[in-house]
């Protein structure tokens, strides 16, 4: 449905994009994660046809939006950043408005807008001007707007921000209820947000996709530096010095300790399973294991990892 | 066509939802209205040649509080971005902006032919140079308009969009001035002369409909049309 074909863009010395490229299938919702400046809205704003990439190309449905923006610009419905609204005229007006430019004739106007009114549910303000909205109710209209037309892919720019744990949650809802039917690409630095929505997350920093993956991938990229929680049956100080033996622990730490048994947290050398080797030093030390657990990295994680954040 | 009709409906729609738009013509009509029956009941003057001698210094102050708010409120908001990412384009968008100004400000200047009419009833007009003035009056106002627009297109500051329009406009209104052409040589007076924005406005409120001033306003309006196109077209956000 999207594909962004080697994208750079610059503001001035600023290089917002660097080489960005990934595709987007039709029913999957897309994350795209990344820190404050990481290139997120300035990679949209191109795919969306408002601002044009210094090189590369952006295709939605094969079609070049340089080419052809008229058409490119139907498919997609756009959540901008803070989602910008014209705060004078009330949402009703500006939904007519919208409707009319995309030459939709009254019937049509009609029952497209029963649709996005319950969608959204925005009935009740339908007739306040916008700017008299509260933030959650806002957030709605300007998805009521990027929905009116019935695009098949939507592009939200931090839909949730601002918003209260309560609105956020509904928001999501709704996403993910819109993303049945339509393919989405949506941008944030919140974790739990791909984490929640999405099915598959490109992680950006400084304008260059450092990751691709779906969620779950991606906690196993980043897992490096494997940690291991074991509980023996036994004495600390025992268990520790014993423990010292095994020359490829890089850290070994005591985490507390129940009646006999001891918890010990091991770090071992990145891209080596510790586990069998722990198993048969038991074994030999004759140190009951009473549980075992490979610690995975969250997504958190994997994000702070690799966007040269600390874990 | 269609879409840029929309644009101008949304437009106008904001010019009359606001107070904005009713306190500007309160108090356009309030001036003009003050500057007429100041010379009719101090001098006796019967006709309306001080008025539109008067009125396009009056615009250099009121055509660019019409026209500061087109673009840069889109641009503060963002709203630019919802704009120009649904199926309007850059020249849809930009004529749309213009007709809207344009019409509103038709409006004000329609709002003023109460002067005139209540001329005729207590005296003699001459109503062909009325006319005349009046038309001038609609050509000058669409090329400050022009201008106006380009400067809100550059910013996103309603203020300085105010200042640069009617710096700008200041700007071609005296070149064409005879305090500034009669310091230049000949040649180069007659080519201030033709730019100068009055000039032209005087020539037609004589009465005449010289082609070459209607060319002169539509080639000014449609260079000034032009470079807002350009500004919106190229420098995003
Ligand atoms: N119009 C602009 N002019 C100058 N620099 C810009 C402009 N837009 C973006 N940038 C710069 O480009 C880089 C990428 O910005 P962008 O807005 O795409 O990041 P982002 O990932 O959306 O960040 P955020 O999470 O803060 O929204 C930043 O360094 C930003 O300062
Ligand atoms: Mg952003």
């Amino acid at each position: 449905m999207i594909r962004v074909e080697g994208i750079w863009k610059a503001f001035g010395s600023i290089q917002a994009v660097k080489d960005v490229s990934f595709e987007v299938s039709k029913g999957e919702i897309v994350g795209l994660l990344g820190p404050n400046g990481a290139g997120k809205t300035t990679t949209m704003r191109i795919i969306t046809g408002f601002l044009y990439a210094d090189r590369g190309q952006v295709f939605v449905k094969d079609i070049n939006i340089e080419e052809r923006p008229e058409i490119v610009k139907r498919e997609i419905g756009y959540l901008p950043e803070d989602n910008p609204l014209y705060e004078d005229i009330t949402p009703y007006e500006l939904l007519l408005i919208s409707g009319k430019i995309y030459g939709m004739d009254g019937r049509r106007f009609k029952e497209r807008l029963k649709t996005v009114v319950d969608q959204t549910g925005i009935k009740e303000v339908l007739t306040r001007p916008i700017g008299d909205l509260s933030k959650g109710f806002r957030q709605r209209v300007g998805l009521a707007r990027a929905l009116l037309h019935d695009p098949s892919i939507l592009i939200l720019d931090e839909p949730t921000s601002g918003l209260d744990p309560h609105q956020i949650l509904e928001i999501r809802n709704l996403i993910k209820e819109l993303a049945r039917e339509k393919t989405v690409l949506l941008s944030t630095h919140i974790m739990q947000e791909v984490q929640a929505v999405c099915s598959s997350v490109i992680i950006i920093n400084k304008g260059e996709i450092v990751a691709r993956g779906t969620p779950d991938e991606l906690s196993i990229i980043a897992k490096g530096g494997n940690l291991l929680h074991v509980t023996f049956k036994g004495d600390e100080k025992e268990i520790r010095q014993k423990l010292q033996s095994l020359t490829f622990l890089e850290d070994i730490k005591f985490v507390g300790k129940e009646d006999e048994a001891s918890t010990f947290v091991l770090r071992g050398p990145e891209n080596r399973d510790i586990r069998e080797e722990i198993f048969n030093f038991a074994k030999d030390y004759n140190f009951p294991i009473l549980e075992m657990r490979r610690e995975k990295a969250t997504l958190e994680e994997v994000f702070l990892r690799l966007t040269g954040g600390e874990a | 066509m269609k879409r840029t009709i929309l644009v101008a409906r949304k437009e106008i729609l904001s010019y009359f939802i606001s107070p904005m738009g009713y306190i500007y013509l309160v108090i356009f009509l309030s001036v003009t209205s003050w500057l007429f029956m100041r010379g009719f009941f101090l001098m006796n003057q019967a006709d309306m040649r001080d008025f539109f001698t008067l009125l396009p210094w009056i615009f250099l102050l009121f055509i660019p509080a019409i026209t500061m708010k087109l673009f840069a409120e889109e641009r503060k908001s963002g709203t630019l971005e919802i704009a120009l990412t649904m199926p309007v384009n850059e020249w849809e968008f930009v004529l749309g902006k213009f007709l809207a100004s344009f019409l509103f400000f038709t409006f004000s200047i329609f709002l003023t032919l109460i002067i005139p009419v209540s001329i005729s009833i207590l005296g003699n007009l001459d109503w062909g140079q009325v006319i005349g003035s009046y038309i001038g009056t609609l050509f000058l106002g669409a090329a400050y308009i022009s201008i106006g627009m380009f400067a809100s297109s550059l910013t996103k500051n309603q203020v300085v969009a105010f200042i640069l329009g009617a710096i700008i406009t200041f700007f071609f209104f005296i070149i064409g001035e005879r305090l500034v052409t009669i310091s230049l040589p000949q040649g180069v007076a007659s080519v201030f002369q033709f730019l100068g924005l009055g000039y032209h406005f005087k020539s037609i409120a004589r009465g005449v409909l010289d082609t070459r001033d209607l060319i002169y306003y539509l080639s000014f309006i449609a260079f000034f049309i032009f470079l807002t196109y350009y500004v919106i077209k190229e420098k995003r956000p």
